[in-house]
């Protein structure tokens, strides 16, 4: 007898449905498993055959034989198993449900017939409601994860036996109804605040700036001034998250496999810190079915890469491509996986190898050093950053002064600039003023006589090229958005100024 | 051949320096006899071995073709008995038996002053080698430094901006520019000023010459100006060499506790003329110290309130703008505006980006 299930198999971002046939018919007894399957799907069939023994289900001595369909793409992972034991139950006439066609089973066995909690469960399950299925039984521990996406009823099942009494109306699982989304809005917060930085009121508002127009950012200053403490800080002043933005953080969380039972779906932006010996691999992502590397994570937040003068050349040379095109394509033999990568780079840095310059009391490097060490930062990354800032030490008597702005403050500002700039960029490519070209900051800033001059000025004064003449027009046009002006005045255009980065970083060597 | 070409062979054979060549002359009396001596004659003298005389052969067979060469690269090569040797080096103890020049050689007639200091100066020491350098020279005195990193690239360049001559003692080959990073100097110097040395060709910069080179420094000036310099310098292996040769030490004072500062401090402590401005030092030679009388900008200028406090807070050591804020307590914005104001009328400037210092021209 001939029946069919249905699974997914998940391919980058997307997942695609996957039906599985399975047939018993007259012959020798095998148990056969094809559709151009990867090892650990080959590896399905012993799965299979012993949870269905060990749930008390004898296999008939027929040649049983299962197709996964379609059989072109490759299928990787463990969470077909349930479905292929549901498949042979079905054919074998143990479960009779004529809705197995609505329902989307995911979920890797274990020998006992106990189902195990598989990755990459919310794109599957966000597919199956886009392609109609009306329901989802998935493991017990991946349910909180399925439920977020709603218009489909998530069933989580513990044990094959309890899926088949499911099916044969026996005995029907729970649905739970909690919502982890409105949960955690209630009580959204990191306890991260500016609040508890002190002093640095020109790296917060460079940061606020950054935040504003999407400028990605690079801190400067010497070790325990706070650039950690401000880059920490960061997300928590990017507009909050729309439902839409939060699903599609979640569902790359999901694929690499960081969402559990407790921690279920991204409700704040996420903050990447990798450390300085990560991998290019690990950094942009990579393997042999390639999983989300540490720029997809951080979409929607923050990448920081603190000590950026640490990091491999070849690592910080891989961050080019994926930051101009806000998404990355991962090239296998098979197939091209994408991961977005629509992420805000936050550097810091030292200005020497002990970190004191230019504090000449404290540091004993040598010009020749502190060249070398500052020169290691990739050129071609210094490029791609607008907004250039340093941090201070700060005196004891400050640290005990109360900071003048909280987070909520700060935010309220930057959702109005990020509100200036879709009303400005809708019909335009662009969303963010980061990524203004020279032909649209031709076109859309227009300037008066004085700014003119003043720039003429600063150009000439501060040994300016094209590229940062450029930059510092588009923070410009962003303090403006920041101020609710549609016009850049010259207040703007002299807080650009202090914001600005020399092509390589010769400013910040002392020598011009 | 001239006695100059010997000369040349000697100071250029292996393993001959300048004590050896004190010994061979003492025997011999003269270049000539020393070039026409034999090599069994030579071994007689004590303290010449089997290795100096074989260098000393080796030597004729390839000084001739070198000296042409330098000829080629327009390199003067002058003796201790030449009339453009300068004067003051001949009185010192161990003086060189010849120089390498590029250039000119320092004008006789007028007074020399060496600026050294140490080479990760800060950016006030810079400020002031700048400065010194620049008003010294436009008085007439003549800058003399180590083309070294820091404070003696400085002197050079404060010098050469006032568009006056400048003079560099090498402690390496006369064709050798180290550090790289001053090549461009180096070059100027040749046209304006010179470069000397007590090396020869494609002699590289080793350690042990540099002292040797800072002798050289002292001998060549009437007084030594040390800007700043750690509690062990070779700044002040140059102060002590002029103090034996009989130069006055001028010294840049610091604040106590400041790294740079403490060789400075305990120079003045051992009686050096503490220097304030380029004036002191050139009352001291009589020169006419009018001109150079320092305009310090102070609020009598027209100037808002709120520039003139800012301003107030700024000195020669480097300030961030988060500094100011936290000193003034005014807010980001306002600061910003009296920076922008106030540099772009020239009271102030950045030495690093967003640092910044008060202005000095």
């Amino acid at each position: 007898m001939f029946s069919k299930s249905y699974c997914a198999v998940l391919q980058g971002m997307c997942a695609h449905i996957v039906q599985v046939e399975a047939d018993l018919s007259d012959g020798l007894p095998v148990f056969q498993l094809v559709g151009y399957l990867g090892s650990q799907v080959k590896e399905a069939r012993e799965r299979v055959r012993i949870a269905l023994k060990n749930s008390g289900y004898k296999l008939p001595v027929k040649k049983i034989t299962v197709n996964l369909s379609p059989a072109d793409i490759r299928k990787e992972g463990t969470s077909y198993d349930l479905s292929i034991a549901i498949a042979i139950l079905s054919s074998m006439g143990v479960v009779e449900n004529h809705e197995l066609h609505n329902i989307l089973f995911i979920g890797e066995l274990s020998l006992d017939g106990t189902i195990q909690s598989v990755k990459g469960v919310l794109p599957i399950v966000y597919e199956a409601k886009m392609q109609g299925f009306t329901s989802c039984i998935l493991p017990k521990a991946n349910e909180q994860e399925g439920r977020m996406v709603e218009g489909i009823h998530i069933f989580g099942a513990e044990s094959l036996r309890q899926v088949v009494k499911h099916l044969s109306g026996q005995e029907c699982i729970q649905e739970s109804k909690v919502n982890v989304w409105n949960l955690k809005r209630a009580g959204r917060t990191n306890g991260l605040d500016f609040r508890d930085v002190v002093g640095q009121e020109l790296v917060k508002r460079a940061i606020e700036i950054a935040v504003a127009g999407h400028h990605n950012l690079l801190m400067a200053g010497p070790p325990g001034s706070g650039k950690t403490m401000l880059a920490r800080r960061i997300s928590g002043i990017m507009p909050e998250l729309a439902f839409s933005e939060a699903m599609e953080i979640s569902k790359i969380y999901s694929i690499a496999g960081l969402l559990n039972e407790e921690h279920s779906f991204i409700t704040e932006r996420p903050f990447r810190a990798p450390h300085h010996t990560i991998t290019a691999h690990a950094l942009v992502g990579g393997g042999i079915v390639p999983s989300p590397g540490e720029i997809s994570l951080a979409s929607g937040g923050v990448l920081f890469l603190d000590e950026l003068a640490e990091y491999k050349r070849n690592v910080i040379e891989s961050l080019r491509q994926p930051m101009e095109e806000r998404s990355i394509t991962l090239s296998r033999l098979n197939l091209n996986y994408s991961f977005p990568s629509s992420f805000m780079l936050v550097g810091a840095t030292n200005l020497c190898p002990c970190g004191f310059y230019p504090n000449r009391n404290k540091c004993k490097c040598t010009q020749k050093q502190i060249r070398s060490y500052i020169g290691k930062i990739s050129k071609a990354l210094l490029d791609r950053i607008d907004i250039f800032t340093e941090t201070i030490e700060i005196p004891y008597d400050k640290l005990r002064m109360n900071a003048r702005e909280s987070s909520d403050e700060i935010r309220k500002r930057v959702e109005k600039a990020r509100k200036m700039q879709q009303d400005r960029y809708h019909n335009c490519k662009i969303q963010f003023n980061a990524e203004l070209t020279p032909q649209l900051i031709k076109e859309s800033l227009v300037m008066e006589q004085e700014e003119v001059q003043f720039l003429q000025t600063m150009y000439d004064k501060l040994h300016l090229t094209a590229r940062s003449y450029h930059r510092l027009l588009k923070v410009a046009r962003t303090i403006a958005d920041l101020a609710g002006e549609e016009k850049i005045a010259l207040s703007h255009l002299q807080e650009a100024v202090f914001y600005r980065g020399t092509d390589n970083l010769g400013e910040w060597e002392g020598v011009r | 051949m001239t006695e100059k070409e010997m000369w040349f062979w000697l100071v250029n054979a292996k393993g001959v320096g300048n004590k050896r060549i004190k010994l061979l002359l003492n025997h011999f009396k003269d270049i000539r006899a020393i070039y026409h001596a034999s090599s069994k004659e030579i071994m007689k003298v004590s303290g010449i071995g089997e290795r100096c005389v074989q260098g000393l052969l080796q030597e004729k067979a390839f000084f001739k073709r070198k000296y042409d060469r330098m000829n080629r690269l327009g390199i003067s090569f002058i003796v201790k008995g030449d009339a453009c040797y300068p004067e003051r080096l001949k009185e010192i103890d161990d003086a060189p038996y010849a120089l390498y020049v590029r250039g000119k050689l320092p004008d006789q007639e007028k007074r020399s002053i060496a600026i050294v200091g140490a080479r990760d100066c800060s950016d006030y020491g810079k400020e002031m080698a700048l400065w010194f350098a620049k008003e010294l020279s436009e008085a007439g005195m003549q800058v003399v430094s180590g083309l070294a990193r820091g404070i003696d690239g400085y002197a050079h360049e404060g010098a050469i901006r006032a568009g006056r001559p400048t003079y560099a003692v090498l402690g390496s080959g006369i064709d050798v520019c180290y550090p790289e990073e001053h090549l461009s100097l180096y070059h100027t110097m040749i046209t304006q000023g010179g470069v000397i040395s007590e090396y020869g060709l494609g002699v590289h910069a080793l350690a042990g010459q540099f002292p040797m080179r800072n002798r050289i420094i002292s001998g060549m000036c009437d007084g030594i100006l040390v800007i700043e310099a750690k509690e062990k310098s070779g700044s002040l292996i140059t102060a002590d060499m002029g103090l034996e040769q009989g130069k006055d030490i001028f010294s840049v004072p610091g604040r106590i506790g400041d790294r740079l500062s403490q060789g400075c401090n305990n120079l003045i402590k051992m009686g050096a003329y503490l220097v304030q401005e380029p004036s002191d030092i050139l009352s001291n030679y009589h020169y006419c110290a009018k001109a150079t009388k320092k305009e310090w900008k102070k609020n009598n200028y027209m100037l808002e309130t709120k520039e003139k406090i800012v301003y107030a807070n700024l000195s020669y050591n480097p300030k961030h703008i988060n500094e100011l804020i936290i000193d003034t307590e005014y807010t980001l914005n306002e600061i910003m505006d009296c920076l922008v104001s106030l540099e772009l009328k020239g009271y102030i400037r950045q030495t690093v980006k967003n640092y910044y210092i008060l202005c000095n021209d």
